[in-house]
């Protein structure tokens, strides 16, 4: 049963079509990556399923309990956040803020939570060490065990490699799988297509036009044969 | 030493400008924070020029309290220049720098040409820089002060958790369904608050001195969030009731004895925090 479905969005901004006639669903415990080049529309389909912005036209549908606020969005990092005096346990727990509901100050249950995805992650030894003096690799860490509060079906990520080294890059994509299998939908927006064709079960690429599908029709499609000399990496 | 305070606490008036000192310190501290880390600090500074040109138009029309019509344009200036500063599309540092320079010029202007006094450069000197004009508050202005701050501190106590996740990372608290917008309209509402009544503590120039410099100090050793917010409210507390008692003993403006008071405390906590990282 798809929890989330896109059915015939056009994107773009003022008077600038970057995207015509998308549809594609998503159902639980897929693992979609959406790839494509620079400008091709990636960001502003995010922000469209974020509900952060509205489609020039089409909809976007949630369902089977599923919300816009429900996704645990892992956000690029912004220039805020290097200089930013927070601890490990104060970011994660921020995750729980639309639990707060009516309250004002974070519960028992939020923090255990907090707690849980901390070990899930295995951060908890970080937790009182300030968010600025980690290393790239645990930032993002700390950053989608903050994503996991905020859901428990289905999390975004934008480009949560970015500016990793090819080992912890490669540990963050396993770390990725890892809660996908455990049954968390993932949508990721990526650069590096030969890794979305690794991990991912699925492939939407923007470019001139559209492609989504499964991962193996990807390779045999037309997209797919450009990017993937050989077509058999998988 | 201490016979000359305790002769100078045993009057009111004393007394009533220690006790705003300390409210409009915390509060200036408290927001001083989040000014900093969203790097808004130069918006402070504007508004507190634009709160100048306001008190100077006040004075000219002959307002008794300065505050009916400084506290409104204050804080839409703080709207507007926080939604500007948003919206990538207008230069908001440039905005900035017109807004306040044009304000301050401006009250000047009116100032001179429809003097209230005949010590015009005195009065714009007070306004500018503070005076002990805070001795001179009336019990009404008191107790509006200590209104204002006390409201400050409880709508940040209560909003603490919010204004953390708004200020850390405004997408991801978009995304999850925070109101971002209505609490940096909040966030804007209340600098323009502190601001002005800070005002009558040291003076227009030197305002965002007191919102950033605890701030920045705090920053220098503490590593949460929670731990700089205190230390920044103790911190800006104790310079300023440091820097009163100090103007008193020795007869030195007050808003800028407290300033030097601050740079003071910068000074040994930046050197803590090297210290304390080797």
């Amino acid at each position: 049963m798809a929890i989330l479905s896109c059915k015939n969005l056009t994107l773009g901004y003022e008077n600038t079509v970057l995207v015509r006639d998308l549809s594609f669903d998503v159902k639980r415990g897929e693992y979609l990556c959406i790839v494509g080049e620079n400008g091709a529309g990636k960001s502003t389909l995010m922000k469209t399923i974020l509900k952060l912005r509205a489609p020039m036209s089409g909809s976007v549908i949630y369902e089977d309990g599923l919300d816009s606020t429900g996704i645990g969005y892992l956000p690029q990092q912004t220039v805020v956040q290097k200089d930013f005096p927070a601890s490990v346990y104060e970011v994660v727990l921020s995750g729980c803020q639309s639990r707060l509901g009516k309250r004002f100050f974070y519960n028992k249950e939020d923090k255990e939570l907090a707690l849980s995805n901390m070990r899930r992650l295995g951060i908890e030894e970080l937790s009182g060490r300030c968010y600025r003096e980690l290393s790239g690799g645990q930032q993002q860490r700390v950053l989608l065990a903050r994503a996991l509060c905020a859901t428990e079906t289905m999390i975004l990520l934008d480009e949560p490699v970015s500016g990793l080294d090819p080992k912890v890059t490669l540990e963050m994509y396993e770390l990725i799988a890892k809660l996908n299998h455990e049954g968390i939908t993932v949508i990721m927006i990526s650069h590096d297509i030969v890794s979305a064709v690794r991990y991912a079960s699925h492939i939407l690429h923007l470019g001139s036009g559209f492609f989504y599908g499964t991962t193996e029709d990807y390779l045999k499609s037309d997209e797919g044969k450009i990017y993937m000399p050989g077509g058999d990496e998988k | 030493m201490i016979d000359t305070l305790l002769m100078y606490l045993s009057h009111s008036f004393v007394r009533y400008a220690f006790i705003v000192g300390v409210l409009i310190a915390l509060c200036a501290s408290l927001l001083g924070v989040i000014l900093v880390l969203k790097r808004f600090s130069y918006i402070g500074d504007g508004l507190s020029h634009v709160a100048f040109g306001a008190m100077a138009v006040a004075a000219v029309v002959g307002l008794t309290d300065e505050m009916i019509l400084t506290l409104p344009v204050t804080i839409l200036s703080a709207v507007i220049l926080l939604w500007s500063g948003q919206n990538a599309k207008i230069k908001g540092d440039a905005a900035i720098a017109m807004i306040s320079v044009g304000a301050l010029a401006v009250g000047y202007l009116l100032m001179n040409m429809f003097p209230t006094s005949s010590n015009v450069s005195g009065d714009v000197c007070t306004t500018l820089f503070g005076s002990f004009s805070i001795l001179t508050l009336t019990g009404a202005e008191v107790i509006l002060c200590a209104f204002l701050s006390v409201t400050v501190v409880v709508l940040f106590i209560l909003f603490y958790n919010r204004i953390f996740s708004v200020t850390f990372d405004e997408s991801f608290a978009r995304a999850v369904g925070t109101k971002v917008n209505a609490f940096n309209l909040l966030i804007a509402v209340i600098i323009a608050v502190i601001i002005v009544t800070a005002m009558n503590l040291v003076g227009s120039l030197l305002v965002s001195a007191l919102v950033i410099f605890p701030a920045l100090s705090a920053m220098r050793v503490f590593k949460s969030f929670l731990s700089v917010t205190i230390c920044s409210a103790i911190l800006s507390v104790v310079c300023t009731l440091a820097g009163m008692v100090v103007s008193i003993l020795y007869s030195t403006p007050v808003g800028s004895t407290i300033v030097a008071v601050d740079i003071l405390f910068f000074a040994v906590f930046s050197l803590a925090g090297k210290i304390l990282k080797k």
